[in-house]
């Protein structure tokens, strides 16, 4: 178990004004009692509505901030308290704040990080090879940080928060902003990563994607509380993600036709396109049903979207 | 120790690593050296009007004037060079910049000294230490070992102290955000303290500064223990020798102040 919280929570004091000059304070409390636990080698998606306390977990399990309330070990270390120690054993990337040297070329930030976390040469030069090949850092490697893209600067951070081979990666939004391409290289890179299996990748993103392609595991979190943990199946099954039929008829829909197992969801195009939702029954009896009823040109069934059932997941929580 | 000064070689790095980012921007560099040596130059004249007073001030000769000025000015410049810009922390706090500082395996205090380090600076401090060694020949000094160990380390302590000054000026940043200059008012207003022999000033504003907050410490009380003259005011000699004791002091307080701010950072929604 190299990631341990109990009852892990962080409270704010805000102030907000009221009137002209006096000032309400008041307690948010970003996270509320988490607990959690990683083994060593997961992938972990750590996901949540915007305001969750998903960046705010992360800081705490990295040292950054004090805890209000709770237990947490991170490396078998109390992170506030051994942060030097905890900090060359874990690697950052929070996709809002840059790691590298702004004015520095990315190379010499990458040998700046060498120094600080005191990297043999070889094992520097090695990891470094890696990233490059696998980010495609080449042509930018020269290129002082600010003047970077966006896409370049993230590889820059996930590179520099690997250098050092750390255990555990945190990831805070690595995919926020990136093009197709540049989030499929990330995606790539990580699930390589994942294969290895060295490496504990915590990971936040509000890319369904990543979700899908990358996390076996998800911890979904609401108002500062766990409301699901485990896989994406059982997020499906809990919510009883249905399967969507479409249909295009020859003729128009008979409004007043109902069919067993199914909900019309809506009809289109004057009547010539209806679309199903069935309700956990087979698909094929659904079907049947219909084409006795109405003659049938093109038919359609989709899987649940995981955008559905995460929307619905949030929506319930509210 | 090795382990120290491991550290204060990694410090060093992104010392040099922050020169260089800084060499980037030349006209900005060359316009600020020049600003610099100007601002230099009008301190070097404000000395000489000091000690062309004929009389001295406050009771003291041109010589003893002199002589408290330039210590005055060698730790201001000096603590000046090393962590002036550390109230820039009031930014990283502000912007939550200064997450990044925490995630690293170093003194989050070390990193900011030497991300904010101005290279710009240097003029000014070599300046002040050519100026105060040649007020300690000026000035009519009955040398022991004693003498010339403290004529050496005050300058030390002088920067120590007004650096713990500086740091814990900053630190006001971690409870709030919005703190502006408040802490500037003390450093600077504590540096045109110090450069004059504290006789000058009158009343309860005088000792709470010179005792009391420790700037008589800095260059008064050193200077009257170099040659060897009583205090007008009567605090007695032994006491004059206290200021290695008094930056130690400073300098714990500045580190607590630190560790307990830093434990009170609370980052910014991200
Ligand atoms: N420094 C802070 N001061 C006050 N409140 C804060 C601070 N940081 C976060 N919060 C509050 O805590 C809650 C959680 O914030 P957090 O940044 O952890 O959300 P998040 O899950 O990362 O959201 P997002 O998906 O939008 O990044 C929010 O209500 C936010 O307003
Ligand atoms: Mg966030």
């Amino acid at each position: 178990m190299i990631i341990s919280a109990r009852g892990l929570r962080k409270d704010f004091t805000v102030t907000r004004k009221v009137g002209r000059f006096r000032r309400e304070r008041h307690v948010v409390s970003a996270v509320d009692g988490v607990d959690l636990t990683v083994e060593r080698g997961e992938l972990l998606g750590y996901i949540g509505p915007n305001g969750a306390g998903k960046s705010t977990t992360l800081k705490m399990l990295t040292g950054v901030l004090y805890p209000s309330a709770g237990e947490v070990t991170v490396c078998g270390v109390e992170p506030v308290a051994k942060r030097t120690t905890l900090a060359k054993r874990i690697g950052v990337v929070f996709g809002q704040r840059s790691q590298l040297w702004w004015d520095l070329p990315l190379g010499e930030s990458f040998a700046l990080l060498r120094h600080i976390y005191r990297v043999p040469d070889t094992d520097h030069a090695a990891r470094l090879t890696r990233c490059t090949e696998l980010l495609g850092l080449d042509e930018f490697i020269h290129t002082p940080v600010r003047q970077l893209s966006l896409g370049q600067r993230m590889r820059g951070e996930l590179t520099a928060a690997l250098l050092h081979g750390p255990e555990v990666l945190f990831l805070d939004e690595p995919t926020i902003g990136l093009d197709v391409l540049s989030k499929q290289a990330v995606r790539d890179f990580l699930g390589e990563l994942d294969q290895r299996g060295d490496t504990t990748v915590v990971l936040t993103t509000h890319d369904l994607a990543d979700i899908e392609k990358l996390c076996r595991r998800l911890v979904v979190i609401d108002h500062g509380r766990v409301v699901h943990d485990g896989t994406l199946d059982e997020l499906h099954t809990r919510y009883r993600s249905r399967r969507v039929v479409v249909a295009d008829l020859d003729a128009p829909w008979p409004t007043d036709l109902t069919l067993p197992g199914a909900e019309v969801t809506a009809v289109e195009a004057d009547g010539h396109r209806v679309t199903l939702t069935l309700d956990g029954i087979a698909a094929g009896e659904v079907v049947a049903a219909l084409a006795r009823a109405v003659p049938l040109r093109d038919l359609s069934v989709q899987e649940p979207e995981i955008e559905d059932v995460i929307a619905r997941l949030y929506r319930s929580e509210a | 120790m090795a382990e120290f000064a491991a550290k204060v070689g990694i410090i060093a790095h992104m010392v040099r690593a922050q020169v260089r980012g800084q060499l980037q921007y030349r006209v900005s560099f060359v316009m600020e050296l020049i600003g610099s040596m100007m601002t230099n130059a009008l301190d070097v004249a404000t000395v000489f009007v000091l000690f062309s007073v004929g009389g001295g001030l406050g009771g003291f000769g041109g010589p003893n004037v002199l002589l408290m000025a330039s210590l005055s000015a060698v730790a201001f410049s000096g603590s000046d060079l090393v962590v002036s810009n550390v109230d820039r922390l009031r930014e990283y706090v502000r912007t939550g910049m200064f997450d990044s500082l925490l995630l690293r395996p170093l003194s989050s205090l070390a990193q900011l000294m030497a991300i904010t380090f101005a290279l710009r600076r240097v003029g000014r401090f070599a300046q002040a230490a050519v100026l105060y060694v040649i007020a300690l020949f000026v000035a009519d000094i009955d040398w022991t070992v004693g003498r010339v160990l403290l004529a050496v380390v005050a300058p030390f302590t002088g920067v120590v102290f007004f650096s713990s000054l500086f740091v814990a000026g900053a630190t006001v940043a971690f409870w709030w955000v919005e703190s502006g200059e408040v802490a500037n008012a003390f450093t600077y207003g504590g540096r045109d303290f110090t450069s004059y022999p504290i006789t000058m000033y009158g009343g309860w504003f005088r000792d709470l500064f010179a005792l009391g907050l420790g700037f008589g410490f800095v260059a008064y009380y050193p200077v009257l223990a170099l040659v060897g003259l009583p205090d007008p005011l009567g605090v007695p000699v032994w006491l004059h020798w206290c200021s290695p004791l008094v930056a130690f002091l400073a300098a714990g307080l500045a580190a607590l102040f630190w560790r307990v701010g830093v434990r009170h950072y609370r980052s910014t929604g991200s």
